[in-house]
Formats: C-alpha cells, structure tokens, sequence
C-alpha cells in the first residue's frame, strides 16, 4: 500500500477510535484525557496493533496540540486575574509548590534519575489539571461554594508558575549549563513580566489586531500568531508552549471569548492527538515495574494537595467541611503533567520508565482526582458524626 | 443592603447578599453571559444548597418577580375595572426637593387628588405610608391617580431644591 493511503487509513482508525473513547468519558462524566492515553497505550510500541504510518503527522499534530492546550489556558484568565490572583494568594500559592514538587523531587532522586530527572518529576506531580477541576466544580455546583475562590486562585498561580518553570525545563532538558538555565529563566520572567504589563495596558491593540468579524479569517489569524509566536520563543530557547500562554493571556475581553469558541475544536482535536502520541511512545509492558511507585506517589501527592486546599481554605476563615473540599478538589492531575512528561521524553534526557510512570500517574490521578472531589463530602460527614442533610 | 462581589477566575464573577438568617445567596455570572442562582446551606454556609443554571429570559423573569413589578401588577389589576385610574412609581432622585421630608409636606392628595399607596425602599415594601413617613433617596413612590393627578404628582416629587 502507498504510505500516504496507509496513513489515512491508521489516522482514520486513530481519531474513530478516540472519538468512542471520549463520547464513553463523557457518558462516565470524567475527562478523556486517560481514556486517550490508554487509547495511545494499546495502539504504540508493544501495544495490540502498531501504528508506524502515522510518525510525522502524529509528531507535528501533538506539537500544535501542546501550542493550543497552553494558548487556551491563557485565554481563559485575564491579566487584571493573574497580577490579583497572584498578589492575594501568593503564600497559598508557595506552600503548594513546595508540598507539591517535593514528593516528585524525592522519587526522582530515589530511582537514579538525576537531577534533571527530579526537576521534571516536581513538575509533574506539582500542576493541577485546571481543566478537569474547573469542570468538576461546575458539574457538582460548587461555584457558589466559599472555597471555590481559593481553589481558583490556586490554580491561577500554578499557571502562572508554569510560564516560568517550561522554559527553565526546556533549557535544562537541552543540557545548557546551570547558567544557562539561569538566562532562560531570566529572560521568559522579563517576558512575562513585560506580557503583563503590556496586556493590562494594551492588551485592547493586540485583540484588535487579530480580530476580524469574518470566522474564517479569525481563525487563521490566531493561528497564525500562535503558531509565529511559539516558534519565536521556541527559538529564544524560551519554551514554544509558553510564548502560546502569553500571547493568551494578551489577548482580551470579547475577543478571547471569540478566539475560545473557535479554537476549542481544533484544541480538541490537535491535545487528542498529543495525548495519543505520548501512550503510544510508551510500552505499556514498561508499566506494570512502576505501579507500585506510581500508587504510592498518588498517595503521597494526594495528601500533600489536600493539606494545600485544607491549608489555603483555613486562612479564609472556611470551616472544616469546605477546607476537605478544597483540598479534595485539587487532587486531579492531567494534561499539564503529561506535557511536561511529552517535553522530557521527546528531548532523551531522561530515561524511558519516566514516561511509564508519567503516565500511570496521570491515569490514576485524572481519574480518583474527581472522584475525591465528589466523595469528600459524604466522608467528612461519617467523620464528623453527622448524618447527611437533606437537599436545601 | 451589602453586595459582596467575588471574581471566580476563569469562570466569571459571583455576586450574593447575606440574608438575616445568615443565608447567603446570590448569582454566579459565566463569562458567556449564563446565569446561576445559588443558595448556601443551612448546616454548612460554605456551600451551597442549590445551583440553578437560569436562561437570560428566566433570569430577567425572576428578577422582576421579585422586584417591584409584582406590586404594580397587582395593583394595576385591581384598577382595571376603575376607568381613568392608573398606576405610576417615581423616584425620588439625588437632589429632589423632597428627600430627607415627610410624605405630608408634599401636599400630594391636597394639590393633586392622587394617592401614595407604598414606598418601595432597598427591596422592602412600605406599604400604605403615613403622612409621617420620610422620603429618602432612591425611594420608589407608587402613586395611583388619575393621568392629570399622576402628572402633577412627579412633578412635585422631581422639582429640584
């Protein structure tokens, strides 16, 4: 067969096939994200069919995928959102870093991996799955809840956090020096800041100028300046993914709301190719060696995200109940872990069972993460001798 | 009454009042313009009871059943049969030469025939006010009278100091 017509073929299988697993997770009410990594699992190296026809597409569509998760993430808040999140939860913020990374630092170092290893590793288990968490929220009515502020805000720092910890990755992953790494740092912080200021100040010319009434053009504009802006930064050794967040977070009002409606699809479809890809780089016989490590790492990071919702919701004066929300409702993790994991793996500076425990991880993770949230509530009743309450 | 406003990054913005009986509830707004009421719970005032996503025209729906529209519907039904009569509310605005007076100094019924049945003030319904009653800023007046009489009326209550 011609490798082209082989290509559509195994791409035709690949999307189908992703498109009964996220109509399933929908049905089950949880994110697709794991559904889509075990797709990738049982489609890759070792899995039950090998897909070879579709490297380059896969290659270039997960590139884009990880653009466009990043640039959505940046439409979603405002920098007036940022600078307030980050000036009124910057304590709740740290101790959730340093709760967070820790467990990750400490396995990493524990099975040899090195520093470089350890530094991917805190990234991994620090980021919450703002995605998965604000849809949880929503799904079981709690925007109205006390806690949800301090949830939010937690969420937003950690954001933030990651436009200063990619490109600090990227350079090390590229084995530049210490001082190198240094400079990345340097310079993407000067670039945030400037992107800061510049989008509280004239964010309104950067949103003219890509807007455009026409759908079509509109959509090519921002593609187009996302995918322009990424390879500049990409190029400045300041990680592709966070010029995309940047150019999101400079894009305002009206027009953001705009540019989500139209670039949800092509974000869909593009992440699920980027998960896909990342299962099927993995051997899944590469897993079962881990799943003790990657259980008890999900117990660990469990109990330290719960101690940093407990904590933040605390110092808000939140009475036991919703501090046990807040901390249960920040257990899910997902996409971002993954494209860290993707980031690490695609440079080979690390070794191949992190990809296996990355994505055990994230599989138990994306999946109790919501599970806690829901449950919570119940258990902190048996604990507290309460008998559930009716409705209202 | 005391609107607390709190941004939801994200999401939109939520806005609740406290109820005397320590009750908050309020209305998240989604940046898409969506609408859900919200009611905290007894036991637990840190969350909520109840979150119902309302459609802007249930919304609106909503809101003026519980603002001042149900009063003058129903006061304007009981007026159909009554030819001539009608219902009017005003408001008493910043620098109204009757803010801060009694209702009796306006002389309404004297000088114009109409009658001021209820004040609504911050959501309460003061109805059938006495002659001692002080009017305050952002008052609504609901008056009912004949179209000359209610002409004369917001005359009166928006003439300036």
């Amino acid at each position: 067969m011609e490798a082209t017509t082989l290509s559509l073929i195994q791409l035709g299988i690949v999307f189908f096939g992703l498109g009964f697993l996220g109509r399933l997770a929908g049905r089950i009410g949880m994110s697709p994200v794991p559904l889509y990594l075990l797709g990738g699992l049982a489609f890759g190296q070792g899995g039950l069919v090998n897909l070879g026809g579709i490297d380059d597409f896969a290659h270039i569509a997960s590139e884009i995928g990880v653009i466009l998760l990043l640039l959505m993430l940046g439409l979603e808040y405002t920098a007036k959102e940022l600078v307030t999140g980050l000036k009124q939860s910057w304590m709740a913020g740290l101790v959730d870093l340093v709760l967070n990374m820790l467990p990750g630092i400490a396995v990493a170092l524990i099975l040899g991996w090195g520093p470089v290893g350890a530094l991917v590793m805190a990234g991994i288990t620090y980021s919450s799955s703002s995605g998965i968490i604000a849809k949880v929220l929503a799904d079981l009515g709690r925007l109205g809840n006390r806690e949800t502020p301090v949830i939010l805000a937690i969420l937003v720092i950690e954001d933030l956090a990651m436009a200063a910890y990619l490109p600090i990755l990227t350079a090390v992953l590229a084995g530049v020096s210490f001082l190198g790494g240094l400079t990345a740092l340097g310079i993407s912080l000067a670039v945030i800041t400037a992107v800061l200021i510049g989008a509280l100040r004239y964010g309104h010319m950067v949103s003219n100028l890509l807007d455009s009434p026409d759908r079509e053009s509109f959509l090519l504009k921002l593609l187009g300046a996302a995918l322009l802006v990424a390879g500049l930064a990409s190029a400045l050794q300041v990680s592709a993914a966070v010029g995309a967040f940047l150019l999101g977070i400079a894009i305002s009002g009206g027009t953001a709301e705009n540019a989500t409606r139209v670039l949800e699809p092509l974000r869909d479809l593009f992440a699920a190719m980027f998960f896909v890809l990342f299962g099927l780089n993995t051997d899944p016989r590469s897993i079962p060696p881990v799943l003790g490590v990657a259980l008890l790492l999900a117990l660990v990071t469990s109990l330290t995200k719960v101690a940093t919702g407990w904590w933040a919701a605390q110092r808000q004066g939140i009475a036991i109940p919703g501090r046990a929300r807040a901390g249960a409702a920040l257990i899910a993790r997902g996409e971002f872990s993954i494209v860290i994991a993707g980031l690490a793996v695609a440079s080979g500076a690390v070794p191949g069972e992190l990809a296996a425990l990355a994505t055990t991880y994230v599989l138990i993770m994306a999946v109790s993460g919501p599970v806690a949230a829901r449950y919570v509530e119940p258990l902190v009743r048996l604990v507290q001798g309460k008998k559930p309450e009716p409705a209202i | 009454m005391n609107i607390e406003e709190t941004p939801l990054p994200g999401i939109g913005v939520r806005r609740e009042l406290r109820l005397a009986n320590g009750r908050r509830v309020g209305v998240v707004t989604h940046r898409d313009g969506q609408t859900e009421l919200i009611l905290s719970r007894m036991d637990d005032p840190d969350a909520c009871a109840a979150s119902i996503p309302l459609s802007a025209d249930e919304a609106a729906a909503l809101g003026s059943l519980l603002g001042s529209a149900q009063l003058i519907a129903q006061l304007t039904a009981e007026q159909e049969n009554v030819s001539g009569i009608s219902t009017h509310q005003i408001m008493i605005r910043k620098g109204s030469a009757f803010a801060g007076r009694t209702l009796g100094e306006t002389q309404m019924r004297t000088v114009t025939g109409t009658s001021i049945v209820a004040l609504l003030r911050d959501g309460d319904v003061i109805g059938s006010p006495r002659p001692d009653a002080v009017l305050h800023v952002g008052d609504l007046v609901v008056i009912v009278g004949t179209d000359e009489g209610l002409a004369a009326a917001a005359a009166i209550l928006q003439s300036r100091l």
